[in-house]
């Protein structure tokens, strides 16, 4: 079975260096014209800034919210879960019928840029974003911190930052890794309201070059990769040694095509 | 809870703790969370669910009249026999890989690198997949001409790499590692402590499988492959990369209905086509929430 697995990550790396006809040599030169290929380097960049974008919008808009919900209005928790969890069970294929109105409303009266489907990107995330911080907020006591904190005369703004972010930070990384995971392997949204990130740049040059755009596929598994072994090896969580990484991991795992497929 | 909550709290004075309403500065909180989700979440959904019923004559149900259609019934049925095949391949392999590994050493190192290798090909991007495909099995993969050199020509019947039966092989890809991450839980719920005792009881392997695990996995195995079977149903990314025209399947149906690059171009169809969808994964989800809820009855 691993074969199964593997060949088809050796057979990208083997075509990815093959030169233009049969005869010639292996070369390097798909990889190095990643760089030299405008269209392929701008969707590079538009790929890392919405990674960057969501996951700050991630954090802003999600931890206040489930430390707040956590410690306050307990009645809404449910609700908050099950919108955060939605994203799985609607298809990206459908979420972006109904958003094509909306975004065609945003680049008329907001802005054309690509950077505005870090929007949507926010919602695709969420699951993820969810499952970790929610682990990472089950492994504290969110409750004694708090009180401990405004006791001494804190604001809540001082708890949230300085006293809970602080403590759980490995969740707050692992939770940013997925989303920037999820971000750079999004097509199905951007390829459909017609902006091109990378994946959909990947996917146009694929019909062109395909050596050019097999060597970048490849670059973007890596980096996946390399995120994802991050995602395990970085500071363990102080109760359950691996929870948290088996978690962040097959609640990735459990990704619906919510966008990457 | 909530009033222990209150109580306990050291708020500003005046405050009245205890009993009473809450009051709506706490709820302020919570708006950006919800308005944001309102406006990029449900909103969508429900642009779908009102532009399949609505047309230019108001309400009514002609939009979803195109269910009727021929082309439209097939592109269905195909995501349906392709998602169900895949995942009933993925579930079974996926299941028989995760029992290695849990018969292994729970710390060891083949359980650490099964579990990190299906985390990255559960990342494994739509495109990237197709791709991958096609470096291996294309017509120019280096595995088809190995496989030609020595005498086997996969394509001696048509090239079916870019069809439904493509689809089928590289869907598998990532069916397999999702089944082994989805299932991997409910396996390390058995306790060994039953085996014991059904081997006290005089069961031999056959009883112990029959009558003890089979039923507790059970709802996990049938849950997980719902799973798989909404994760296939649902995919575009990997269809649109690899299949090149043609609305073989729903997602590409929907796909194609929306852009105006074919001459289907129409906003109502397809937020019909997308309602018929999710409204189909959504039923799925919800067997999957209720077997899931039976599993967590004795596992875990």
């Amino acid at each position: 079975m691993g074969a199964f697995f593997l060949v088809p990550i050796a057979a990208m790396f083997e075509f990815s260096t093959r030169g233009p006809t049969d005869a010639s040599p292996r070369t390097l030169s798909a990889w190095l014209s990643i760089a030299q290929t405008p269209e392929l380097s701008s969707a590079i960049i538009a790929s890392l800034e919405l990674a960057l974008l969501t996951s700050i919008g991630m954090l802003v808009l999600l931890v206040p919210t489930m430390i707040w919900v956590r410690l306050r209005v307990p009645a809404v928790s449910r609700t908050v879960e099950f919108l955060c969890l939605l994203p799985l069970t609607v298809p990206a294929i459908v979420l972006v019928a109904g958003l094509a109105p909306e975004y065609q409303w945003i680049s008329l009266n907001f802005s054309d840029s690509i950077l505005t489907l870090g929007f949507v990107y926010l919602v695709l995330v969420l699951p993820y974003a969810y499952r970790t911080l929610d682990t990472g907020l089950a492994a504290i006591d969110v409750k004694t911190l708090s009180e401990a904190a405004r006791s001494l005369g804190a604001s809540w703004l001082t708890v949230m930052l300085r006293v809970i972010v602080p403590n759980m930070w490995v969740a707050l990384l692992n939770a940013c890794l997925l989303s920037v995971a999820v971000v750079l392997g999004e097509f199905t949204i951007a390829n459909l309201l017609n902006y091109e990130n990378l994946q959909v740049a990947i996917a146009l040059l694929g019909r062109a070059n395909a050596t050019v755009s097999i060597a970048v596929a490849v670059a973007a598994l890596l980096l996946a990769f390399v995120l994802l072994v991050v995602l395990s090896f970085v500071g363990r969580p102080r109760s359950g040694v691996g929870r948290l990484e088996e978690e962040g991991l097959s609640g990735f795992g459990r990704q619906l095509g919510g966008g990457l497929r | 809870m909530t009033a222990v909550l209150e109580k306990s709290f050291v708020d500003t004075a005046g405050r009245p703790t205890g009993g009473g309403r809450r009051l709506p500065s706490q709820w302020l909180a919570v708006i950006p969370f919800f308005a944001y989700l309102g406006i990029f979440l449900l909103l969508p959904t429900l642009i779908v669910v009102g532009g399949a019923f609505f047309d230019r004559n108001g309400l009514g149900f002609s939009n979803l009249l195109i269910m009727n259609k021929p082309f439209v019934i097939s592109a269905y049925l195909n995501s349906v026999i392709l998602a169900a095949i895949t995942a009933i391949a993925g579930a079974v392999l996926g299941a028989v890989l995760a029992y290695a590994v849990v018969s292994g050493n729970p710390n060891g190192v083949f359980r650490r690198l099964v579990t990190s290798a299906c985390g990255v090909l559960a990342q494994f991007g739509g495109v990237t997949l197709a791709f991958a495909f096609i470096a291996t099995i294309g017509s120019a993969g280096f595995v088809y001409l190995w496989l030609k050199q020595h005498g086997l020509d996969v394509y001696a019947h048509g090239l079916w790499l870019y069809d439904l039966r493509g689809l089928e092989l590289v869907y598998t890809y990532f069916q397999i590692p999702l089944m082994v991450l989805v299932f991997l839980p409910a396996l390390d719920g058995i306790r060994p402590q039953w085996r014991e005792a059904t081997e006290s009881l005089g069961g031999n392997t056959w009883q112990y499988w029959r009558y003890v695990a089979g039923p507790l996995l059970a709802p996990a195995f049938f849950g997980a492959t719902l799973l798989l079977f909404a994760n296939a149903f649902s995919a575009y990314a990997t269809a649109a990369a690899l299949v090149n025209q043609g609305s073989v399947i729903a997602s590409l149906l929907i796909a194609n209905t929306m852009t105006s690059e074919v001459g289907l171009h129409d906003p109502g169809i397809a937020s019909a086509l997308a309602l018929v969808m999710v409204v189909m994964v959504a039923t799925v989800m919800v067997l999957y929430t209720v077997l899931q809820r039976r599993t967590a009855r004795w596992l875990r």
